[in-house]
């Protein structure tokens, strides 16, 4: 019984192939969006902790050299013979490789990413035999040396004895840098005693490339889910469409003996077996999708934060899996309510074209309900959303509540227009459409999230670039920065700048406690490079002019957050009281900041003196470097390329749009398929409602067109009302969701040609989706009309 | 695993993977102790880095003028990955340093590694001066000075001898199994001891005794041999023993003992001679109380932890610690236990 | 189990069935008692809502009655739960529908074996007759959509008869074919359905069709006439 039932069950398929690609594709296209979009967050994820593990550098303090430079093993020695615990790294490129030389003894503990696998000899990697530990891709491009594979360990990195890499990069004797141990013994001498050329830097923490790295991918995940969404709409659309058409193969084969539960079973059975092939398919589509976006991504990554992603992908079991259960979760949903359907359809009741109306009309308004119920939560939700979880509850809320209203609004604009066409085409046109919209109406839902997550994600990562080079800008205002080692070196710093006409910012700071959060306060020049660059979230009128004055002083973001300060509240930090003229952004930097004119700073902190300074250069930075270093003895080691870093920086960030625009286009070729694949469908029952117009005198061409017309106008509807929802959902991603998960808001910009294109870009899809439908529908044989006037008795 | 972990796995003094059982093992190219030494001083005072294995292994029993006991270990152990030495990082040579001090509540270590070559560990014989990083052992063995430091400890401790060497097994030739296993092994148990420890409570002004073993070999246990318990105990009326079992997987034992006279005159005891018996054990199911008898000179003692948790947690865990014991004899001492992990 | 001709293998006993409609309950069935032997044709003939369709789904196992017992084969199917309805409808019961309900992606010859195949007792020799007596031979490889009415209420007809079933229902069979190729098709059913020796119960409202049938049971407003 059971292999007959399930053989009529799929004979369906075979005899509606178009269903079952659509089917397919659909939840192909939606997992290999959702996992393609995986992959890169995962890859880059992975690769940040192989990265991180090989170094861990952030973690702990570090001893290096005042000039910048190596240092004499020597130094090493003295510090360990006087009780100090460091370990000594030597780093250098080898073959186009990142060579990190450690000492394993001395190492902290869990810092050697290397899992060695047993029968390595010890004594050659120790001794000199020129071995080193590196990935199987790695490895590949190190010549001359014995390569071990270590699969842990982040591409173009290679781990070698300290002795090792010494002799390979030709620096015996040289240190880069000592990692200093958590846990130092008693009685320690100071650092000045022992290796009075050394300077200890402070560990990064990595909160500040975490915090902007995370947020990245946090956006790419809710864009990833969005695209999932849209996929499953047209899942869902094929799912609904297949079940209804096999409403009467169910009855028959109950009625023939099939047991309900065995039936639902089965059909339960084959929507698995689809998600399983569909997932499969998709996962590899978003191995493709990912593999093609991955190098930019990766890149951008690595321009921006300073992490390091390598450009390669990976096969990983975890999205494997994420894929595939995605694929499942999807067909469930999508399948969910069909098989409930089946379960409750009673076995007598003979095919109702007026009761399933009246269903629809039902359904229609349920959803109605549904929408204004999810509507009203997701604005709730505004209010009240303290969390990550409600930010995407929000979200979620907002996205399926603007889905389901779509289809009863778009009814009411089609009923607003048909009641004021003129001419009988006008109103056949408008009736038809809205007789149209319950079959297209999941298509357009799709379209119209996909629309809005377009316009969403475009607007948060463009406005996230915008705020990005705009914080670059405030931060690396300055051309070249450079530190100095001694008072003298100051003073001939300040004294060639005079005579060069450049003008030198002093930065200086202090650690104080602020309403019991810890925060740095700046000394700061007037100068206009903070009048130009520097841009407020909030400010009071002349903040600046306040500030330098010694009446006010400004703050960051995370510092107003935390301390709870808003423009005029009273800052106090020592004996200094002074109120907020303005909070500028501060992104991705976890410690409160106060900016103060440098005459109350030196008051206030006496001891502190400015080491590092900011030069305006108007000229070459190079030239003006050269020429420091032969005025002053100040070396190229105690100064940074701001202006250049900066270019490099910029130049990379743009290439997050390669990603963007891609991932737009993705997801709108996925609704537009929903589209393509709905008219398609609906062609059949077409015929017998467009042959009236036809036999009223309506040519096949001009029924045709009205069709392509129909999903055009239907498609520019649907994305007018989704650039409202993008806007909201960009907004719920930079004021909620980034909030709640980071700590600190993005401003919103709008981009209205980004939208004015991304429309374009949706007018091409549908009109792609319905060209082929229409130009089939002008060509139906007028036979194939006729005969619907042949078979109506 | 990392690479630390990597690197003491494969330390043939302290191989972690096998237990000290890795003790045992082959001695491709490394030289081995013959029987009938002739040692040449200061020289041998220094590394023999054709041996595997070499340690400078110092205990003492101390008290402050409470007469509170304290126990105290420093040690340097060498250890070599092929039996020469050269200048730099391609020093085969590596050095592992242990520092202790045990009270009768605590017990503080603080362990150092590091490679030879580099100056940063290493023993030169003459002037005499064992070091790595910044604790040492330095002096002409009359007069010596000895520092260590940990993240919660430290100590500085004068060292006077007033005794000569003492030559254990057969003129400092000691076997240390029935299959032929040997070392190089003399001491030197006479020292008396003064100084500060500096602990988390303040500093403490201790005096006492102390005795620093020498050994090097290249295989010095069997095969078939697990972990070891040595004994030093020092007598009231000034004679001292010293005393070993090795386990065997078979449950046998091998015993080694050296009678050591006030005035220095030692005798060796060959295996069976000393017995040696568990008679209770600590929480981490260590034993930490013995019965130690030695017939041919009456002493049956029972030998009891002062602080039964002085477990070394170091790459190579054991446990050592100061003791004392009553019974035929009364006095105090110190022991060693490995094989327990 | 083997039936033989005069031995009682239908007994319907006091029947009632009420449905809930827009206007309040209808009472479609009052009381409805007959028999039927086995191998013995029964005309159920009245007018419109008279319950004579109801009376066959409930015969049918397609649904429930509110009171009274339906004996068939010694069994009451009227206690029956939905999977010993649906085992009853695979192996004992077969019906011939109005509208024919075919299983539009099966061929011909998959649709004939198609209730065979659920009731677990397919025999292909069988089939092959059943096709050829119903002049379906040369359609086997053919989709129902592609064959005339008339025809694919013969592959029903073939479908319902292939396991071999002890009860034929019969809805107005050839209510939905013109009046040439309904007496076709309805001499074939009549003819097969003697031969195979089972009892057969067709709701019709011809009389000329009734007339064929063994004996004939009228039904007004829920009860015999």
């Amino acid at each position: 019984m059971t292999r007959a039932a399930f053989g009529a069950l799929l004979s369906h398929w075979w005899r509606n192939p178009l269903q079952l690609f659509t089917l397919l594709a659909g939840l192909a296209l939606a997992t290999g969006l959702w996992s393609g979009v995986q992959a890169i967050n995962a890859e880059a994820r992975a690769s940040y902790d192989a990265a991180a593990s090989t170094l861990d550098e952030g973690r702990y303090d570090r001893l290096v050299a005042r000039d910048g430079g190596a240092f004499a093993q020597d130094n090493y020695i003295a510090l360990r013979r006087a009780g100090w615990q460091v370990s000594p790294m030597v780093t250098g490129d080898l073959n186009g490789v990142r060579l990190i030389g450690l000492d394993a003894l001395t190492a902290p503990s869990g810092m050697g990413p290397v899992s060695l696998g047993g029968g390595t000899d010890l004594g050659a990697f120790l001794t000199g035999s020129a071995q080193v530990f590196a990935n199987a891709a790695t490895a590949a491009r190190l010549d001359g040396v014995e390569v071990l594979i270590a699969d842990d360990l982040a591409n173009d990195t290679a781990v070698a004895d300290i002795g090792t890499a010494q002799a390979l990069l030709g620096r015996e004797g040289l240190i880069d840098s000592l990692l200093v141990m958590p846990d130092q013994p008693v009685g320690l001498p100071a650092l000045g005693e022992v290796a009075p050329d050394l300077t200890m830097q402070a560990a990064q923490g990595g909160t500040d490339i975490a915090g902007l790295t995370d947020s990245f991918h946090l956006n790419l995940t809710a864009f990833g889910l969005l695209s999932f969404a849209v996929g499953i709409f047209i899942v869902h659309g094929a799912i609904g469409l297949a079940f209804e058409q096999r409403r009467g193969m169910v009855r028959t084969l109950r009625a023939l003996g099939v047991p309900l539960n065995r039936l639902i079973g089965l059909m339960l059975a084959e929507l698995l077996v689809f998600a399983l092939v569909a997932g499969v398919i998709g996962v590899a589509l978003g191995y493709v999708i990912a593999a093609l976006l991955l190098p930019d991504v990766a890149a951008t990554l690595r321009g921006l934060y300073g992490a390091d992603v390598s450009g390669n992908l990976q096969l990983r079991p975890v999205w494997w899996l994420s894929g595939l259960g995605i694929a499942f979760a999807g067909t469930l949903i999508a399948g969910g309510s069909a098989l409930w359907g089946i379960s409750k359809m009673p076995l007598l009741a003979a095919a109702q074209p007026r009761a399933l109306a009246m269903a629809a009309g039902r359904r229609a308004r349920w959803q109605l309900v549904v929408a204004l119920v999810l509507l009203a939560l997701a604005a709730v939700l505004v209010f009240t959303a303290d969390g990550l979880v409600a930010g995407f509850a929000m979200l979620g809320a907002l996205l399926i509540g603007a889905a389901f209203a779509l289809p009863p609004v778009l009814n009411a604009v089609l009923a607003f227009a048909s009641a004021r066409a003129k001419g009988v085409t006008a109103q056949w046109f408008w009736a038809d459409t809205r007789q149209q919209l319950p079959g297209l109406s999941l298509a357009l839902m799709a379209l119209m999230l996909a629309i809005a997550a377009n316009v969403g994600v475009s607007t948060m990562v463009s406005s996230f670039r915008l705020t990005f080079t705009g914080f670059l800008d405030q931060r690396l205002a300055s051309e070249l920065y450079v530190s100095t080692d001694s008072a003298e070196q100051t003073a001939a710093l300040i004294s060639y700048a005079e005579t060069e006409g450049v003008a030198v910012l002093p930065i200086q700071s202090a650690d104080v406690q602020i309403a019991g959060h810890p925060a740095e306060v700046f000394g700061t020049r007037d100068h206009a490079t903070y009048r130009d660059n520097w841009q407020f979230l909030q400010s009071s009128a002349g903040a600046w002019d306040a500030t330098f004055a010694g009446q006010a002083v400004v703050i960051n973001e995370q510092l107003a957050r935390r301390a709870g300060l808003a423009l005029g509240d009273p800052v106090t930090f020592g004996s200094v009281t002074l109120p907020v003229a303005g909070i500028y952004g501060d992104y991705g930097n976890p410690v409160g900041q106060v900016v103060l004119v440098e005459d109350v700073f030196a008051t206030e902190f006496p001891h502190v003196v400015a080491r590092q300074f900011g030069l305006r250069i108007s000229g070459d930075v190079g030239d003006f470097v050269n020429d420091l270093t032969a005025a002053t003895g100040i070396g190229a080691g105690q100064t940074i390329d701001q202006a250049g870093i900066k270019a490099v920086s910029l130049a990379i960030f743009e290439r997050t749009f390669t990603v963007t625009t891609a991932l737009n286009i993705l997801t709108l070729a996925v609704a537009g398929f929903a589209i393509l694949m709905s008219l398609l469908t609906l062609a059949a029952m077409r015929v017998p409602q467009l042959a009236p117009a036809w036999a009223m005198g309506m040519t096949r061409a001009a029924l045709g067109r009205l069709e392509l017309l129909r999903a055009v106008m239907l498609a520019v509807l649907t994305a007018v009302l989704a650039l409202p929802l993008g806007l909201a959902l960009a907004w719920v991603l930079l004021a909620v969701v980034n909030v709640a998960a980071f700590g600190w808001q993005l401003p919103m910009y709008l981009f209205p040609l980004d939208y004015a294109r991304l429309g374009g870009f949706a007018l091409v899809a549908a009109v792609l989706a319905a060209g082929w439908p229409a130009w089939r529908l002008a060509r139906t044989p007028p036979g194939d009309l006729l005969k619907v006037f042949a078979n109506e008795r | 695993m990392n690479a630390k972990a990597f690197v003491l796995c494969l330390l043939p003094v302290t191989a972690t993977a096998q237990g000290f059982a890795g003790l045992g093992t082959d001695v491709d190219g490394f030289s081995t102790p013959a029987p009938n030494p002739v040692f040449d001083f200061p020289a041998d005072h220094g590394p023999h880095p054709d041996y595997r294995i070499e340690w400078w292994y110092l205990t003492a029993n101390l008290e402050d003028a409470d007469g509170t006991p304290y126990g105290l270990q420093w040690t340097l152990f060498r250890s070599a990955l092929a039996p020469y030495d050269v200048e730099g990082w391609q020093s085969p040579q590596l050095w592992m340093g242990h520092a202790a001090v045990t009270t009768e509540t605590d017990h503080f270590v603080a362990e150092r590694l590091a490679r030879g070559g580099i100056g940063q560990a290493g023993v030169v014989a003459d002037p005499f001066n064992a070091w790595i990083d910044d604790w040492a052992l330095e002096g002409d063995w009359q007069m010596m000075q000895m520092r260590a430091s940990g993240t919660d400890f430290a100590y500085q401790m004068d060292l006077t001898a007033n005794g000569p060497l003492v030559f254990h097994g057969d003129g400092g030739y000691s076997v240390k199994s029935a299959a032929g296993q040997a070392s190089y092994y003399y001491s030197q148990p006479f020292f008396d001891i003064s100084g500060t420890l500096q602990l988390p409570t303040g500093d403490v002004e201790v005096t006492g005794s102390a005795w620093l073993d020498r050994e090097w070999s290249s295989q010095p246990l069997a095969e078939n041999q697990t972990g070891w318990d040595w004994f030093s105990l020092s007598f009231d009326d000034g004679d001292k023993l010293m005393g070993f079992r090795l386990q065997q997987d078979d449950g046998m034992n091998y015993t080694s003992a050296t009678w050591i006279t006030a005035d220095g005159d030692a005798t060796p005891y060959p295996d069976g001679a000393l017995q040696v018996e568990p008679l209770g054990l600590n929480a981490a199911d260590v034993p930490v109380r013995w019965r130690l008898t030695l017939p041919d000179r009456g002493v049956d003692v029972t030998v009891q932890a002062i602080n039964d948790d002085a477990w070394m947690a170091t790459s190579v865990p054991y446990w050592e610690g100061p003791v004392t014991f009553e019974g035929t004899h009364q006095g105090r001492g110190y022991l060693e236990m490995t094989g327990y992990e | 189990m083997c039936y033989f001709n005069g031995m009682t293998l239908l007994t319907v006993d006091n029947l009632s069935k009420t449905y809930a409609t827009a206007d309040g309950p209808f009472a479609v069935l009052r009381g409805v008692s007959m028999t039927l032997e086995a191998g013995e044709s029964l005309a159920l003939t009245g007018e419109s809502g008279s319950g004579k369709s109801t009376l066959l789904h409930l015969i049918g196992g397609l649904d429930r009655p509110d009171a009274g017992s339906i004996l068939l084969q010694g069994q009451d199917i009227a206690r029956l739960d939905d999977a010993g309805r649906a085992a009853l409808r695979r192996g004992t019961v077969g019906v011939v529908f109005q509208q024919f309900n075919l299983i539009p992606s099966l061929k011909i010859a998959d649709n004939i074996a198609f209730q065979a195949r659920l009731a677990g007792r397919h025999d292909a020799d069988w089939c092959a007759v059943l096709a050829d007596r119903m002049g379906l031979t040369d359609h086997l490889r053919k989709y129902p959509e592609q064959l005339s009415g008339g025809q694919q209420q013969r592959v029903a007809i073939a479908r319902t008869l292939a396991p071999r079933p002890a009860l034929v229902l019969a809805d107005e069979p050839t209510g939905n074919l013109d009046e040439g190729t309904a007496a076709t098709v309805m001499d074939m059913m009549l003819e097969l359905v003697a031969e195979t020796g089972a009892g057969l119960l067709m709701v019709t409202h011809s009389q000329a069709l009734a007339g064929r049938l063994q004996r004939r049971l009228h039904l007004r407003a829920g009860q015999v006439a």
